[in-house]
C-alpha cells in the first residue's frame, strides 16, 4: 500500500482528478461567456454584457485553481514518473510544449486583457479577446489529448536506442483516437459550462430573483447544454466501437465479460463482479446490445477478458494484462448513465422553455439544481474508465506503469508530497466554493452603481460598470 | 547535431524570458510589504502585475515543456532529483495564483491581508529557489550512471546554493522595483525608486560575491572563460548603468538595462554548463549533456519549425498586451485585483 509505485498513482489520481474538476468547467463557461458578449455587440443590449461580465465572475474563480494545479500537472510527470519521461519524451513531450507555447501563452494573455481591458478596448477587439481564450482552452485540450491519446493508441514513432522516438508527427495529429477521444471531451466540457450555468439560474429562478436576467442565462446555457449532451453520446458511442478495436481489453472489462460473448451479444447492466473466479454472480442483461455498442450492428462475437489474456501473454509475455475489473466497469455505467441523464434533462429543459412553462415547473428547476454534479460525475468517471482501463500499462502495449515511477524518489517524499498537495487543494476546494455561493448571493449588478474600488467619482475611467 | 545545441540556447532564452518577465512580477510581489505602506497601496502594486503575471508564468510552464520534448533526461533527471524544492515551488505557485484572482473577491482586510501574505511569501520564495537550483546545476549534483539523481538535503542547500538563491531573489526584487517606477506615479513611485537605490548596493555585493566564489568552486570559467569575463565584465557595467539611468529617472532606460543584467547572469550558467546540462559530481562520464539527454533529431526537427511559427505570434500579442495596459496605475484607476 504505502509502496512508492501505489503513492505515486494514488497522488497522480488524486491531483488529476481535483485539476479536471475545474478544466471541463473553464472550457465551457469562457464558451458561453464569448456567446454572451458577442450578443452584446451584435444585439447592443446591456443586460448581454453584465451576463458576460457576472458569469466571467465565476470563470475567472475556477479558472485561477485551473491554471495553477495545471502546473503540477506538467511537472509530475517528470517528478514521479521520470522513467516514463525518459522513455517516451521524445513523443510524448511535444505536445505539451506545444501545449504551453500554442494554447497557454494565448489564454493567459488574453483572458489578462479580456479582464482588465473593458474599459480599453474597443467592443470589437474586446469580444475578440475572449474568443481566442475560448480558442486557447480549447487547444490546450486538443494537444493534451494528442499526448493522452498516444498513451491509449501509440503511433507514430518506433523504438531506437531503447526508446521511443517519433518519426511521424502528422501520425500523432491524426491518431484516430485523438478524434473519439476529442470530441467526447470537449463536448463534455461545454456540457459542463451548459448545466452550471442553467442549474446555478435554476436556483435563482426558484427564488424569482432577478428573473430576466437568469431566464436569458438559462436559455443560452442549456442550448448550449442539451446539443453537448447529444454530441457527447454520439461521440462516446464512436470512441466505444473504436476501442472494441484497439484496446478490446479495455471494453472487455469495462462490460464484464470474462468470456467471448458468442453472437449474438447481449449487454450486462449491472452484475456482481468476482474478479478472483473470473465470472459474474448476478446479471442483468438486454439481449443484442453489446453488439449495438461494439459494432452498430445486431450480431457478432465479441472477445472477453481470458481469451484476450491469452492473446496479449502470447504477444507481450508473461503477466496479469486484465485491468480493475470493477473500477472499470462500474465506471462506464455511471459515466454513461448520467451522460444519457444530462441529455434527458437538457431535451426537457428545452421542451418546457419552449412551452413557457420552465418558471412554474419547480420540480424540474429542483432536478437542473441538482444536475450541477452531473457533469462532474460523468467525466470523472470517464476518465476513471480511460486510465484504469488502460492499466498495467502507461503506453498501450509498450511501457508498463510498474515500469514509469521514478527509481530516486522515496516512499516518505511521496507521503509528504501527497498530504502537502490534498492540504493545499481541500482548502482551494473550500475556498472556491465559499466564493461561488458569495458571487451568486451578490448576484450581478442590474442596477446603475458606482465602481465600489474608485475612489475619484469625477473621473470616467472610474466607471466600469456602464450605467443604464 | 546542431539542433541539439539550437534547442539548448531556446531552453537558454525561455529561461532568460521567465526570469525577465516573472522576475519583476515576483519583486513586485516582494514590494508589497516594503512600498507600500497601507491596503490601497498594495492594492496598486499588486495590479501594476494585474493583466501580466499569468502570462509571465507560461515561460516557466513552456521552459518545462521544452525541456520535456527537447531533452527528456534533463527533464527527468531533475524534476524526479529535485523533488521536494519542487513540491515547495509548487505549493508556493499554486498559492500566489490563487491570491492574486482571490484576493479582492472579499471586501474584508482580514481576507485580502491573508492572500497579501501568501503573495509576498510566495514572490520571496520562488525566485530563492529557483536560484537554489541554478546553482546546484552549475556546482555539480550526485547524479548516477543511470541519471538517476540522489540528492541529500546537503547536496542542494550549501553556501554556494543559498548565495545564488538570495542572488536571484535580490535581482528580482531590484527589477520589481524599477518595474514599479514605470508603473506607478507619485509618492509610490519615489519610495519605489528610493528602495531601489538601497537594494542596488545589496544586489550588487551578491553579485560580485557570487561571482567570484563562482570563480572558485565551479569549472565555468575553467571551462567558458573566454566568454564568461566579458560576459560578467558587461553583467556588473549594465547593472552599474542601470542605477545611474534609475538615480537620473530616466526608468524606461533603467529597465531596459536589468533586462541585460538578467540576459548576462542567465545566459552566463548556460554558457558555463554547455555542453552539459547537469553536472554529476560523482564522474563527468556521468554528466548530462545536450548529446546524451536530447530526442531524435526528427523530434526536434518539428519542435524548431513549429516555435519558429508559433513564437512570432507570442511576442506580438505580449507586445501588444504591454500596449493596452501602457498606462501607470493611480488612484483613480479601476482596481481588479
Amino acid at each position: 500500500m504505502f509502496d512508492v509505485l501505489s503513492l505515486a498513482r494514488f497522488q497522480y489520481a488524486a491531483t488529476t482528478i481535483f485539476h479536471f474538476f475545474f478544466v471541463p468547467l473553464s472550457i465551457g463557461l469562457v464558451l458561453i461567456i464569448s456567446i454572451m458578449e458577442t450578443m452584446y455587440v451584435v444585439k447592443k443590449n446591456e443586460i448581454y454584457k453584465k451576463m458576460a461580465q457576472f458569469w466571467g465572475k465565476f470563470f475567472l474563480i475556477n479558472f485561477a485553481i485551473g491554471v495553477v494545479t495545471g502546473i503540477l500537472q506538467e511537472f509530475q510527470f517528470g517528478m514521479n514518473w521520470s522513467e516514463y519521461s525518459r522513455f517516451m519524451g521524445d513523443v510524448f513531450g511535444a505536445p505539451l510544449a506545444i501545449e504551453a507555447l500554442l494554447a497557454f501563452f494565448m489564454e493567459s494573455t488574453f483572458i489578462g486583457i479580456w479582464l482588465f481591458g473593458w474599459d480599453r478596448l474597443s467592443k470589437g477587439a474586446h469580444l475578440a479577446c475572449i474568443w481566442l481564450v475560448t480558442a486557447g482552452t480549447t487547444l490546450s485540450a486538443l494537444w493534451i489529448l494528442t499526448a493522452n491519446s498516444f498513451m491509449q493508441h501509440p503511433v507514430g514513432f518506433q523504438i531506437n536506442n531503447g526508446r521511443a522516438e517519433m518519426n511521424d508527427f502528422l501520425a500523432l495529429l491524426t491518431n484516430p483516437q485523438l478524434w473519439v477521444e476529442f470530441p467526447h471531451t470537449i463536448f463534455g466540457s461545454f456540457a459542463t459550462g451548459g448545466f452550471v450555468v442553467a442549474g446555478i439560474s435554476a436556483i435563482a429562478l426558484l427564488k424569482k430573483r432577478q428573473v430576466s436576467f437568469y431566464l436569458k442565462s438559462f436559455k443560452l446555457a442549456i442550448i448550449v447544454g442539451v446539443i453537448s449532451s447529444l454530441a457527447i453520446a454520439f461521440s462516446g458511442h464512436a470512441q466505444a466501437q473504436y476501442l472494441v478495436q484497439t484496446q478490446p481489453m479495455k471494453m472487455a472489462a469495462a462490460e464484464g465479460l470474462w468470456k467471448d460473448s458468442g453472437s449474438p451479444a447481449a449487454w450486462t447492466v449491472i452484475a456482481s463482479i468476482d474478479t478472483k473466479n473470473h465470472k459474474n454472480n448476478q446479471e442483468m442483461k438486454i439481449p443484442y446490445l453489446l453488439d449495438f455498442l461494439s459494432y452498430g450492428t445486431f450480431s457478432g462475437n465479441v472477445e472477453g477478458m481470458e481469451t484476450l489474456q491469452k492473446e496479449y501473454v502470447a504477444k507481450y509475455g508473461k503477466g496479469d494484462y486484465i485491468p480493475p475489473v470493477k473500477t472499470t466497469f462500474w465506471s462506464f455505467r455511471v459515466m454513461s448513465g448520467f451522460g444519457g441523464l444530462l441529455c434527458v434533462i437538457g431535451l426537457v429543459g428545452v421542451f418546457l422553455l419552449w412551452k413557457k412553462k420552465l418558471q412554474d415547473s419547480k420540480w424540474f428547476l429542483r432536478i437542473m439544481v441538482a444536475s450541477i454534479a452531473f457533469p462532474f460525475i460523468g467525466s470523472t468517471s470517464g476518465w476513471l474508465m480511460t486510465e484504469i482501463g488502460r492499466q498495467p500499462w502507461t503506453v498501450f502495449g509498450f511501457m508498463q506503469t510498474a515500469a514509469s515511477v521514478s527509481p530516486n524518489v522515496t516512499a516518505g517524499q511521496l507521503l509528504f508530497s501527497i498530504i502537502a498537495f490534498i492540504t493545499m487543494y481541500s482548502v482551494l476546494a473550500a475556498v472556491m466554493i465559499y466564493l461561488f455561493v458569495r458571487t451568486f448571493k451578490e448576484g450581478p449588478s442590474l442596477n446603475a452603481k458606482q465602481d465600489v474600488s474608485s475612489n475619484d467619482p469625477f473621473d470616467g475611467e472610474a466607471y466600469h460598470v456602464v450605467t443604464e | 547535431m546542431l539542433l541539439n545545441e539550437l534547442w539548448f540556447l531556446l531552453i537558454a532564452v525561455l529561461f532568460i524570458g521567465f526570469f525577465f518577465l516573472e522576475g519583476y512580477d515576483f519583486g513586485v510581489g516582494m514590494a508589497t510589504r516594503f512600498v507600500a505602506r497601507n491596503e490601497t497601496e498594495r492594492r496598486m502594486l499588486i495590479n501594476t502585475i494585474g493583466p501580466f503575471w499569468d502570462a509571465n508564468e507560461v515561460w516557466m510552464i513552456t521552459a518545462g515543456g521544452a525541456m520535456f520534448a527537447a531533452f527528456p533526461n534533463w527533464y527527468a533527471t531533475l524534476f524526479s532529483g529535485f523533488y521536494v524544492p519542487l513540491v515547495f515551488l509548487l505549493l508556493l505557485l499554486i498559492a500566489r495564483g490563487t491570491a492574486f484572482e482571490y484576493r479582492a473577491k472579499v471586501d474584508h482586510p482580514k481576507w485580502s491581508g491573508t492572500w497579501d501574505w501568501a503573495i509576498f511569501i510566495a514572490s520571496l520564495l520562488c525566485p530563492f529557489l529557483w536560484g537554489v537550483v541554478f546553482s546546484t546545476l552549475v556546482y555539480g549534483l550526485p547524479i548516477d550512471k543511470n541519471m538517476n539523481m540522489h540528492a541529500t538535503f546537503a547536496s542542494i542547500v550549501h553556501p554556494y546554493s543559498v548565495l545564488g538563491g538570495i542572488l536571484i531573489t535580490l535581482l528580482c526584487l531590484y527589477h520589481g522595483l524599477v518595474f514599479l517606477c514605470l508603473r506607478t506615479t507619485d509618492e509610490l513611485q519615489q519610495r519605489a525608486r528610493a528602495l531601489a537605490k538601497k537594494v542596488f548596493w545589496i544586489l550588487a555585493v551578491a553579485a560580485l560575491a557570487f561571482i567570484s566564489v563562482t570563480y572558485f568552486v565551479t569549472d565555468l570559467f575553467a571551462k567558458r572563460g573566454a566568454f564568461l569575463y566579458p560576459i560578467y565584465a558587461l553583467d556588473v557595467i549594465v547593472l552599474i548603468l542601470s542605477a545611474v539611468f534609475l538615480s537620473k529617472k530616466r526608468d524606461g532606460w533603467a529597465f531596459g538595462m536589468n533586462a541585460g543584467v538578467i540576459l548576462l547572469t542567465v545566459a552566463s550558467l548556460f554558457v558555463g554548463l554547455f555542453p552539459r546540462l547537469m553536472i554529476s559530481s560523482v564522474t563527468p562520464a556521468y554528466n548530462l549533456t545536450v548529446y546524451n539527454s536530447a530526442s531524435g533529431s526528427y523530434s526536434l526537427t518539428v519542435m524548431t519549425i513549429v516555435a519558429i511559427t508559433l513564437l512570432p505570434f507570442v511576442l506580438g500579442y505580449s507586445i501588444w498586451s504591454y500596449y493596452v495596459f501602457r498606462k501607470r496605475v493611480t488612484k483613480d484607476h479601476h482596481l481588479e485585483y
